[in-house]
């Protein structure tokens, strides 16, 4: 009933929208990232509610080839294929690189543009020139990006993933990278109009962008290749270069090997649609293993470990001084309580990697991870304190001060025990909370865990298979900690009878019952 | 000087409400004290103002040659040293035990001489033996508080304050919270301890225990003590008809 409801709504929107749309066509909708940004897809800077660059000319022009309105659909770029598979929009026309591993998921056109990967280093740098003097350097790039693959493979470089080119330039200029590798275009909008950054080195690798159109839609695909061919031989696409200062060697050449044998990229395209065997599946994931395992769950524990204790070390600390501390500075512990549950982890670490070091303080993102977690969850662990200190009857405090204990003494031997036993299981959440929140460090260049996750369920575009494999070692390594906090609170039980059940499964045997 | 306790006009009001007045008595060394009177009189308060856990308005509480005077005075961190010197002086005992939970009943009377004194483990378990023997807990040391009767939780916590060595003890209700089969071994160990010349202070209902045990009987109501002396006489033949009116409504 609903379902029929739905598609009558459907057909008398579309009914509606046929006046607008030219007579007999639907929409071409292609997706893009706009958060990418310039040249290729970007919020116009003097009127952002509009979006420019070379490749929303494209899509016009080929709309214009195909007779078809083009619509633009937002999205994650790396989201971008698996929403093309999803249906949300047609093609995918967003500096796309033509790689095996999305051909396999995917088909690509012809390429639209040719080019390479850019070096940039500060202006006072004159010790890099190649790949090779990257050796022991600390370079950056984008996530997810071939220029990312290209650092990987070279031996004995640090790299550092970003999300936006402007902040790994920024990192660049102010230090805390040796060096960028991007894409020309990128580099040529965002690295040359930096006073403080050049180009160095010739040209490195080779990059062709190709527009992705979902396997099952091969009518579509023909299409576009004739409209870009078109487009090609016409000069128009030529035209749209120059205009963005985009026009290089690279992309003349492969337009006069399209004049020459376009026929040659629509088998190329065409080609790996072989679907994978269970058994190779299998092997598949296997190999991910080592990736997932070896290095991203030692830094996702690594962080979570040392970010949690400085949590439970400084929160301790925090709930002390808001308890008992004098008037100023109990007050400075609420207020950071306070500021630090109520703003965004996410903010807060875009400020303690990004803001400090324009206050002169630049910490390693490994750093800036444990800080920022750290100190985040010290405001929750200072409140699971006070809670547990406040829930300790004042007649032990009495009873501790009347023994002649000075108030501190009375804390460390009497009251905090008794109060660190209630507070185990709300901080044992927490931390379960911060393991797997420590993914968001992610924000700030640190690869673990779900980083690994995301490169390679984007590589191979198999969110759910390696998602699943994900989860199941974050929950495996999350194991141990529970048990260990559970054993912690068993051990501090000094109620035994009101736990005789949780001893005896632990210890073997109940309580001794008391006489009289 | 054989007075060991020196109460001097003590007076202390909650808000609006006067709890103490001009409460003022000694009590001398090796005697046991026991304070009567109805709920609310004052009593309890009385004794938490003895080893300052809780403050006066004015007056002043001299233990042995320590003097605790009016607290809200400029000199608050003299006042802070000679507190710690007078709680070391004087033991407590709540109505509801507040012994260490997490501690054995062994730890619970080695932990104060340890941290306060300074005492060596070996030395401090030593003299807690010898206490535990006295109060009849030998064979309870490694028990926690809550696999232990309440007569034994009292006694153990008696034990603990006496493990500080205090010239003087106060008992703050010391067997109210108690099921009445278990009073008696409670009361035993604080008449013990008078026969070894302890001097002690106790806020008490047991009116048999006070007649029979007490050498000075106050009887405390609504802030000032209306009658102080030997429980002969408060008890055979009160002076003060409020004494007279609380002594009938109590044996009634």
């Amino acid at each position: 009933m609903k379902r029929n409801l739905l598609v009558l709504v459907i057909s008398l929107l579309s009914l509606l929208r046929v006046p607008v749309a030219r007579a007999g066509t639907v929409d071409l909708r292609w997706g893009g990232d706009a958060e990418g940004g310039a040249p290729y897809v970007f919020p116009d800077p003097s009127n952002p509610q509009h979006i420019i660059g070379f490749e929303v000319d494209l899509a016009n022009a080929l709309g214009q080839e195909l007779n078809r309105r083009t619509v633009f659909v937002q999205n994650q770029w790396d989201g971008l294929i698996p929403g093309l598979e999803r249906g949300d929009y047609d093609i995918v026309l967003n500096g796309l690189e033509i790689t095996d591993d999305r051909k396999r998921e995917i088909n690509f056109t012809i390429p639209y543009y040719a080019t390479t990967e850019q070096l940039s280093v500060r202006k006072t740098d004159h010790s890099i020139h190649s790949l090779a003097d990257l050796k022991g350097k600390i370079v950056g790039t984008l996530k997810f990006s071939l220029a990312e693959r290209v650092l990987e493979r070279q031996r004995g470089i640090h790299v550092r993933t970003y999300d936006g080119q402007i902040n790994a330039y920024e990192d660049l200029a102010n230090g805390r990278l040796d060096a960028v590798l991007m894409d020309w275009p990128i580099a040529l909008y965002y690295s040359k109009p930096d006073p403080k950054l050049k180009f160095t080195g010739g040209p490195i690798s080779h990059i062709e962008y190709g527009i992705g159109v979902r396997k099952n839609d091969p009518a579509l695909l023909k299409q576009l290749n004739g409209a870009l061919s078109d487009l090609i031989r016409s000069g128009d696409l030529k035209n749209i270069y120059e205009k963005w200062g985009l026009w290089n060697s690279e992309t003349a050449t492969l337009f006069a090997q399209v004049d020459a044998n376009p026929q040659e990229y629509e088998n190329y395209t065409r080609s790996v649609t072989r679907k994978l065997t269970w058994q190779e599946r299998l092997k598949q994931y296997a190999s991910y293993l080592p990736l997932l395992l070896g290095k991203g769950a030692p830094m996702t524990l690594l962080i979570s470990i040392l970010g949690m204790t400085l949590a439970v070390t400084f929160g301790l600390m925090l709930a002390l001084t808001n308890l008992y501390g004098p008037l100023v500075p109990a007050g400075a512990a609420r207020a950071f309580i306070e500021v630090m549950r109520g703003t965004p982890l996410l903010i807060q670490l875009y400020l303690i990697f990004y803001g400090l070091p324009s206050a002169g303080m630049r910490l390693s993102p490994l750093v800036a991870a444990i800080v920022g977690l750290g100190l985040n969850y010290a405001a929750y662990e200072a409140e699971n304190y006070r809670g547990a200190i406040q829930a300790i009857p004042r007649g032990q405090m009495e009873a501790a001060l009347s023994l002649g204990m000075t108030r501190a003494q009375a804390l460390r031997s009497v009251i905090l025990p008794q109060a660190i036993r209630l507070a185990i299981p709300p901080v044992t959440n927490d931390f379960i909370s911060l393991f797997k929140d420590s993914s968001i460090v992610s924000v700030i260049t640190m690869v673990e865990l779900t980083k690994v996750y995301g490169e390679l369920a984007s590589t191979y575009y198999d969110y759910i298979g390696i998602g699943l494999l994900t989860a199941a070692i974050y929950f495996l390594l999350g194991l141990p900690f529970v048990r260990l906090a559970r054993w912690a609170e068993a051990k501090m039980t000094f109620d035994k009878a009101a736990s005789a059940p949780l001893r005896r499964r632990w210890f073997g045997v109940g309580a001794k019952p008391a006489a009289g | 000087m054989n007075e060991i306790i020196e109460v001097g006009r003590l007076n202390k009001r909650f808000g609006t409400v006067a709890a103490l007045r001009d409460v003022t008595f000694t009590v001398a060394k090796s005697e046991l004290t026991v304070i009567i009177g109805p709920s609310g009189g004052g009593k309890s308060t009385l004794l938490r103002c003895l080893n300052g856990l809780e403050t006066f308005d004015s007056g002043r509480v001299r233990i042995g040659n320590i003097t605790l005077e009016q607290h809200n005075s400029p000199q608050a961190r003299d006042l802070k040293a000679n507190l710690r010197q007078l709680r070391k002086e004087v033991g407590m005992v709540f109505q509801a035990f507040n012994l260490f939970p997490h501690f054995t009943v062994l730890e619970n009377a080695v932990k104060a001489p340890m941290i306060v004194k300074g005492l060596s483990r070996k030395k401090a378990e030593e003299w807690a033996y010898e206490l535990l023997a006295k109060v009849g807990l030998e064979n309870r040391a490694h028990y926690y508080p809550s696999q232990l009767s309440g007569g034994q939780q009292q006694r153990a916590a008696i034990a603990r304050a006496l493990a500080m060595s205090p010239q003087v003890m106060l008992y703050d209700e010391p067997t109210s919270a108690l099921d009445p089969s278990l009073v008696g071994e409670v009361l035993q160990i604080m008449r013990k301890l008078d026969d070894e010349g302890m001097t002690q202070l106790v806020v008490s209902h047991e009116m048999r225990f006070a007649r029979e045990a007490g050498d000075k009987i106050i009887f405390l109501d609504d802030g000032e003590i209306v009658e102080y002396g030997p429980p002969e006489q408060l008890f055979t033949s009160p002076r003060n008809e409020r004494t007279r009116q609380f002594l009938h409504n109590y044996f009634q």
